[in-house]
């Protein structure tokens, strides 16, 4: 219990005291050994600043479209299909392929992509498209937002896949028998009694993974790292790691970067709370039943 | 008959359609790794010059198999470290009595969704204050604290899981609390431990971020960081050479995977954190 404790308070309380403090000074390697307080002058650079905007523009893209298109989406369509059209033994093949993406270390997986998009003669994606007519084209220079949706949705979609498939499968057989006694088709059975039924599950999936997406940038890192040009892909999490920790520009202002994670921290601790109140957590904080040590 | 044929495999025929990409991508991985090139998924020839890695080092990097020490070590200390302290305070969440208890799983609760990422900034300057900076102990630290409210999370649902009447017969019978724990409880949730063990393993064998930003000289890398560096090095240049090590690198995964997916599943319908 007190290692758990030691660790979470070095590594979580202190990190976010830490972070708050650090947006509140002017850090950065030239200044190191002597910063100074500036107060709330990053925030206000922040505001200020004509990248704030863009970035943002790209976070909520970036999010809402994984979000739809995959996370919950993708994840929907295959739980679906494979509990409701294919036999047991497929349908675990195609989840086991399915889950493939997310337990390769990333880096792999990055470099999978970066093949498949790459120049003709190489590019997978170019050899299998050019007999549909598809002009041949570098895809992560050309559609850069389409490549880092596709590949940070073929990880996404697992998660939900394993949520909504397990929430089916838990359905009582008698409501679907007797939907199908009553003449429903597998349509019909899925509209109106298995997606109510998986509300919940579909609700958590969608808030769990908003606050990921919203944090996560390895796989963009890894892909393009905000590129090509100026921030073309650049979000929110990778911006604040760019200021911080990487010498993009030959100048690291920890202040800065800070700052910016800060709003993410907040977001961070502001919704993961709301949604434990929502996925009710009082029930699952019932007190034990032996007290004696 | 035809048609209702027909109609049937229409499923099959969209999942593999939507399936395929992942299909492709691996097997190129591995035609790859062979190859004296590819052109898209076609091979241009076979080799066993991309694995020369294996016996000497590449220019500029390490031996591969330092580095390969370096990831079994830190992914290692990682699981024994996450698993111990995830099984006692899960435990203590579960079953026991203390002040402050609530407090407690509520904020493992807000952690396990908080996302961490976000907190790398502080950490980089925890660790330096620390003198803590590029050391592998560090890293693993950060990489244990991170990670353990989803271990403790996962671990109390498995001791929820154990009836009360059991240890209560054995606390009845005289046994001491620490005694049952061992002997008793324990034992009962191997498959939870296992499980555990095996999840914390693949995560820190296949992490990325934290080594990267926190070890920075050459020794200290682990395989993800020197891939990292061999693709930035070497892009666009030699893909049979990063596919082997990638494959190289991909092989522990790979092999754990097929055996013990039933495990990793029970794991990830507890609620897995993070990733896109």
């Amino acid at each position: 219990m007190s290692p758990a404790t030691i660790l979470i308070v070095l590594f979580f309380f202190l990190p976010v005291i830490v972070t708050i403090w650090i947006s509140m000074t002017d850090m950065s390697v030239a200044t190191f050994g002597n910063y100074k307080l500036i107060g709330f002058a990053n925030y206000a650079r922040m505001i200020r600043s004509q990248w704030t905007p863009k970035i943002l523009k790209n976070t909520a893209f970036y999010v809402t479209a994984t979000l739809c298109f995959f996370n919950v989406g993708m994840a929907l369509f295959l739980s679906l299909l494979t509990t409701q059209y294919i036999d047991k033994k497929s349908a675990t093949l195609f989840r086991t392929l399915w889950l493939l993406p997310r337990i390769t270390p990333s880096v792999i997986y990055a470099l999978l992509w970066i093949y498949a998009t790459e120049n003709p003669p190489y590019g997978i994606l170019n050899q299998l498209l050019t007999p549909f007519g598809v002009e041949p084209r570098n895809w992560m220079m050309k559609a850069p937002w389409v490549v880092i949706i596709l590949a940070n949705g073929f990880v996404g979609a697992s998660f939900g896949m394993i949520i909504f498939t397990s929430a089916i499968e838990s359905i009582l057989p008698d409501y679907l028998m007797a939907a199908k006694v009553d003449g429903a088709s597998t349509l019909q059975t899925i509209r109106y009694i298995i997606l109510p039924m998986i509300k919940w599950p579909i609700l958590f999936v969608l808030s769990y993974q908003t606050l990921s997406l919203l944090a996560s940038y390895e796989y963009i890192l890894l892909l393009t790292n905000g590129g090509p040009g100026f921030y073309t892909t650049e979000v929110w999490s990778l911006y604040a790691f760019h200021r911080a920790l990487s010498n993009y520009f030959g100048n690291v202002q920890f202040g800065y970067g800070a700052a910016l994670a800060a709003v993410l921290v907040v977001i961070g601790i502001i919704v993961s709370v709301i949604y434990l109140r929502v996925f009710k957590f009082g029930e699952l904080v019932a007190e034990p039943k032996i007290e004696v040590l | 008959m035809i048609v209702r044929g027909f109609k049937k495999s229409i499923p099959y025929a969209i999942l593999t359609i939507v399936t395929l990409p992942i299909i492709i991508f691996y097997g190129w991985l591995f035609v790859s790794s062979f190859a004296t090139g590819t052109e898209g998924l076609k091979p241009l020839g076979f080799t066993l010059h991309n694995w020369r890695f294996l016996t000497q080092p590449l220019p500029h990097m390490p031996s591969v198999w330092r580095i390969t020490f370096n990831t079994l070590v830190f992914a290692s200390v990682v699981t024994i470290a996450e698993v111990s302290i995830s099984a006692a305070a899960g435990y203590g969440i579960s079953r026991l009595k203390f002040p402050g208890r609530k407090t407690f799983l509520g904020l493992t609760l807000v952690l396990h969704a908080f996302p961490s990422v976000t907190l790398l900034i502080a950490i980089f300057f925890i660790l330096y204050t620390l003198h803590l900076y590029d050391r592998l102990i560090g890293v693993i630290m950060v990489k244990v604290a991170l990670d353990l409210p989803f271990g403790i999370w996962i671990m109390k649902g498995f001791f929820d899981t154990i009836s009360w009447d059991i240890e209560m017969s054995a606390l009845i019978d005289g046994c001491s609390r620490l005694r049952a724990w061992i002997q008793i409880v324990l034992p009962l949730i191997r498959p939870g431990i296992a499980a555990l063990s095996i999840f914390c393993f693949l995560s820190g064998w296949s992490e990325f971020l934290m080594p990267y930003i926190f070890l920075t000289s050459f020794n200290n890398w682990t395989l993800s960081v020197m891939l990292k560096r061999i693709i930035g090095d070497f892009r666009f240049l030699d893909y049979g050479l990063l596919t082997s090590v990638g494959l190289f690198y991909m092989f522990p995964v790979l092999l754990f995977y097929a055996f013990t997916q039933q495990y990793l599943l029970s794991i990830y319908t507890g609620g897995v954190k993070g990733g896109a």
